[in-house]
């Protein structure tokens, strides 16, 4: 509230300094019908924003003084130097009004009456019997707040003048009158263009300093050292000043939508919970401008159409409350805003009955498009869903406005709507003008900025024995990385950057791990220097068709440097999997989940006959070539002294000839906490990123069936049957299940990437999350499942707290949950059952958690 | 070393005295690979002599790199590949650079030497023979006889068409 008052006094009061002027040119001009309007409008905005913040005093004068107003505007009653008179008097009493509420937090009390009199008598045409000594006098009649304990004004001295100093007297004199003074924000107006060219000449200033540095480096002359390096200290403070002057936080953008929320909400008779997020991620200011009434008009909508009415919630099994949800974050170097609902969603069969209606497309082609097509129309022109034209909503003047004018700033605007569960939509906007954090890399020679917000960390390859090191399966380098194998991509080979000969074999240098999305790849560059906050600059229109940059920009040294966009980096290698046309894949993206026709990325190798093998990049630790001299027999198992420990190896064309004495073997390591285990195998052939679709479920043990990668036939292993065949007590074998939706919740990489394929295989549609947050967003999100699996030891929100916040309230509250546990004792069982589990078991016991899975089902489908 | 050439070469802003002067239009020549060129002054934003210039990889080849004009990032081409002519050889003095504007964006033409503002007249302009090279004929308003020497007009706007 306090912010908004202060808002409004600084806007009122420039409102109120403007009017004086206006109106005496209006005095001296009566007809001049531009003024005039400028005049009426000005004091309809007071009054409206006084109505709006239920200041009852400031609404009635300011509210008398615009019918006066509306007469002259429409030219029913002469504009005379009485009236002008009379409507500045009553500007006066509105600024001795506007200053007791600013020194005490609320409206001071007193009596407009006569001053209001006055202006209805002039309204209604009656010769203001006033003249201007009399009006004045009038005013000064208002009582003024507190006045009894100041000083009474002196009759002649004008009552503008001497209002003022009378209300900071009494703000003196009782500070705690109405919960204290409000100041208004110190803000003044500087216009954008004006900061563009302090911008610009700071940095030229940099620049000079720079030059100057240099110099006096060359002929260390102490003399200047002293003051050159304050003159550096200031220009450095002065740059981070003026590009601050830009950046406001988008919750600057959001307050005025918890009152208009609460306005929507009693209007339509519906319970709106808002919930913001993010309010302090930062945005261009500009940009927040252009967006801030897309945002107010899609939250309008969202409470209009989106929310339905607590009947209607009740009836659908929803709390009484809806919500609307904002969120703003940084993303791979966009900022994104989240605007959702969990109302009842686009309907399909509505739109397309309206665009049908409209003639906007014909049915054939509706025929043929897909869902998201569909509701993409409501960013057409002129489309509306909602029955009624409304107050609020229901113009037809709606998506389509917000679309264009996100899309006026580079922006992009994604929808996603699950019937019955509500919709988001995404507002993805470039960080174009947005100060970044940036790492300053070397590759080939050139330097190049990374946006911190894809970084997650950095790794020193090479050097030292023990570091990790970059290896290389054919062409493509990987990288341990604490248990995991990570896909890089060699910077300078990704720029056609020359490298140095005598670098092109080493393997050393830095990786910068980069998350896009759900995918985590690692860039190889040469040099990391440092980190340096930089405002990113558009590239040239003749340079935007190269996706790897997002930017440039100019460094404090004066260089230019490009910016790299993970993103682009990402879609350009394949690692980042984010194909544009590819659906499923996306709305899996969106649901951050890892479905399983999502892409992976495959190890390829050959073993035994022919045809090529593969298995998840992701399940294996690691890739090992072991010379023969290593590997032992013991009582008929095959093992190998790795890492301090036994590790058994398994060949996998069945049996193992020993290759000759000084060739070495190809192993792949599986490892799960403590245990390891090796697969043999001929050779490895590749690292590719494919969408795994098992068809077939292989009758050979060991395999879980075919699936083409590459354009070739490819066998799939099944490795929780090698890793049996190690002697570990694993999974078993698989039985076919009629297709449902599961969500396995595992916060072991391992296992997840054990169960994914394998429940796919069996015929389960899986989408993997790794903690029960995870699992109760995507709830959150309305995605919806026949069953949940949990693990029930994970941190944070454990199985246990998962299944009751699942039982407690929701569209899940009736999923079959089935408990996983490493180790399923009595007790454990239980406790589970008591949660809310419907069964629970071993997580090394796939047989079970199968015919678990069926029986869960099954039930669920009889009742 | 930076020349600030609005005001220099144009002692009227929008050109009027010079429209008035019999046709007569003010160029900037400069040499690429030892052809004599010419600019339209009033579209020569700044000349800047060996300025740093960072590469841009995967950039069309005509495109040199960026550089930093005053705190505004100004994109290089690189005449001389522009044009088809050979490369500069290695150690040769440094490119002079002739920024000039585009819709609001800023361009710097690489070459090797700037000469001066002239004044040239209409009468003394051909059109350009048939036979020069289609590059040249694509970027080339026609060509100037200028004391004794021949000089190719460029049209800016075709230069900075690169596809």
């Amino acid at each position: 509230m306090d912010d908004l008052l202060a808002d409004f006094l600084t806007e009122t009061n420039e409102g109120l300094a403007a009017l004086d002027g206006a109106l005496l040119k209006l005095e001296k001009a009566p007809d001049d019908r531009q003024t005039l309007s400028e005049i009426f409008r000005n004091v309809h905005t007071i009054k409206g924003t006084c109505g709006f913040l239920g200041l009852a005093r400031l609404e009635k004068v300011a509210h008398a003084a615009e019918n006066v107003l509306g007469r002259y505007r429409e030219g029913t009653l002469q504009v005379t130097p009485e009236g002008i008179t009379l409507i500045l008097s009553a500007l006066d009493g509105l600024k001795s009004i506007v200053a007791g509420l600013e020194s005490t937090g609320s409206e001071p009390a007193g009596d407009d009456a006569p001053l209001i009199a006055a202006l209805d008598a002039a309204w209604r045409g009656e010769a203001p019997a006033l003249g201007a000594a009399a009006a004045e006098a009038l005013f000064e009649a208002a009582p003024e707040p507190l006045a009894s304990e100041s000083p009474a004004p002196e009759p002649s001295a004008p009552a503008a003048l001497a209002r003022p100093e009378e209300t900071e007297v009494t703000a003196a004199a009782t500070p705690a009158a109405g919960g204290g003074p409000i100041t208004p924000a110190q803000t003044i107006r500087v216009s954008v263009d004006v900061l563009e060219d302090l911008m610009t000449l700071v940095s030229e200033l940099v620049l000079t300093r720079n030059q100057l540095l240099q110099l006096v480096r060359a002929r260390s002359d102490a003399a200047l050292t002293v003051p050159l390096q304050r003159l550096s200290h200031i220009t450095s403070e002065l740059q981070e000043g003026v590009m601050k002057t830009r950046m406001q936080p988008i919750g600057n953008a959001w307050q005025k939508l918890p009152r208009i929320v609460r306005d929507l909400a009693n209007e339509l008779g519906k319970k709106i919970e808002l919930v913001m997020k993010g309010a302090d991620t930062e945005l261009d200011r500009q940009v927040l401008e252009l967006i801030k009434d897309p945002l107010t008009h899609m939250v309008r909508n969202s409470g209009d159409h989106g929310l339905e009415n607590p009947e209607q919630r009740r009836a659908a099994g929803k709390p009484d409350v809806g919500r609307i949800t904002l969120n703003a974050y940084h993303e791979g170097g966009h900022i994104i805003i989240e605007i959702g609902d969990d109302g009842r969603g686009l309907s399909v069969d509505k739109i397309k009955a309206k665009v049908l209606s409209q003639g906007l497309t014909t049915e054939a082609e509706l025929a043929g498009m897909s869902e998201r097509e569909i509701q993409h129309f409501i960013f057409r022109a002129g489309f509306s869903t909602a029955a009624a034209v409304t107050s609020v909503s229901g113009r037809g003047v709606g998506m389509d406005v917000v679309k264009t004018n996100v899309e006026k700033i580079g922006g992009t605007i994604e929808l996603r709507s699950v019937e019955g569960k509500g919709t988001t939509f995404f507002i993805k906007i470039p960080l174009t003008l947005a100060i970044v954090s940036a790492l300053i890399v070397e590759a080939g020679g050139e330097r190049f900025a990374v946006p911190q917000i894809g970084v997650v960390e950095l790794v020193r390859a090479g050097g030292s024995v023990e570091g990790a090191q970059i290896e290389r399966i054919h062409d493509t380098p990987v990288m341990r990385l604490r248990e995991r194998l990570l896909p890089l991509v060699s910077l300078s080979r990704l720029l056609q950057l020359d490298q140095r000969p005598e670098e092109a074999g080493q393997e050393e240098g830095f990786v910068i791990v980069t998350q896009v999305g759900g995918n985590v790849f690692g860039i190889i560059v040469d040099k990391v220097f440092d980190t340096e906050e930089i405002v990113v600059k558009p590239v040239a229109p003749i340079l935007r068709h190269v996706t790897m940059f997002s930017g440039n920009t100019i460094l404090g040294d004066g260089s230019v440097i490009m910016i790299l966009d993970p993103n682009g980096i990402a879609r350009a290698t394949g690692v980042g999997a984010d194909g544009p046309t590819d659906e499923l894949a996306q709305a899996n993206a969106m649901l951050r989940g890892a479905g399983s026709g999502e892409r992976t990325a495959l190890l390829l190798f050959s073993a035994g006959d022919g045809t090529p093998k593969a298995v998840p990049l992701g399940l294996v630790a690691r890739l090992e070539d072991l010379p023969v001299e290593s590997i032992e027999h013991s009582g008929g198992k095959i093992l190998v002294q790795y890492r301090g420990k036994l590790m058994p190896l398994v060949p996998m064309s069945g049996h193992w000839t020993p290759p000759e004495p000084g060739r070495r073997q190809a192993v792949l390591v599986f490892n799960d906490r403590d245990r390891a285990m090796g697969l043999m195998v001929d050779a490895i052939l590749d690292v590719v990123e494919e969408c795994l679709n098992i068809e077939g479920a292989s009758e050979q043990p060991g395999f879980l069936g075919s699936s083409v990668i590459c354009g070739k036939v490819t066998d799939v292993i099944d490795c929780s049957w090698w890793l049996h065949q190690a002697g570990d007590d694993w999974f078993r074998q698989r039985s076919e299940v009629a297709p449902f939706r599961l969500l396995l919740v595992e916060d072991s990489a391992f296992f997840r990437h054990l169960l994914v394929p394998g429940l796919g295989a069996a015929g389960y549609a899986v989408t993997a999350v790794n903690s029960g947050a995870e699992a109760l967003r995507l709830r959150e999100q309305g995605a919806m499942f026949d069953i949940v699996v949990s693990d029930i030891e994970m941190p944070d929100l454990d199985g246990l707290g998962l299944a009751r916040a699942v039982r407690a309230e929701g569209p899940w509250r009736d999923l079959p949950m089935i408990a996983l546990s490493g180790r399923m004792d009595h007790d454990r069982l239980r406790s589970a059952i008591a949660a809310g589990f419907n069964a629970g078991l071993g997580k090394s016991d796939r047989d079970a958690l199968l015919a678990a899975l069926g029986d869960c089902l099954a039930a669920q489908t009889l009742a | 070393m930076q020349t600030n050439m609005q005001g220099a070469g144009t002692p009227t802003r929008g050109g009027t005295v010079l429209m008035g002067d019999s046709a007569a239009q003010m160029y900037l020549t400069l040499t690429v690979a030892g052809q004599l060129c010419g600019v339209p002054v009033l579209a020569v934003r700044d000349i800047m002599a060996a300025p740093s210039i960072t590469r841009v990889p995967l950039a069309p080849r005509e495109v040199a790199g960026s550089l930093n004009l005053r705190g505004r990032i100004v994109t290089a081409i690189d005449l001389r590949r522009r044009l088809g002519l050979p490369l500069r050889e290695a150690g040769a003095p440094p490119p002079m650079s002739v920024v000039v504007e585009q819709g609001s964006e800023l361009y710097s033409l690489l070459c090797d030497a700037v000469g001066e503002v002239v004044p040239l007249r209409s009468e003394g302009f051909a059109s350009n023979p048939p036979t020069l090279d289609t590059v040249w004929r694509e970027v080339s308003q026609g060509v100037h006889r200028q004391d004794g020497q021949l000089l190719i007009v460029l049209d800016v706007d075709r230069i900075l068409t690169i596809d």
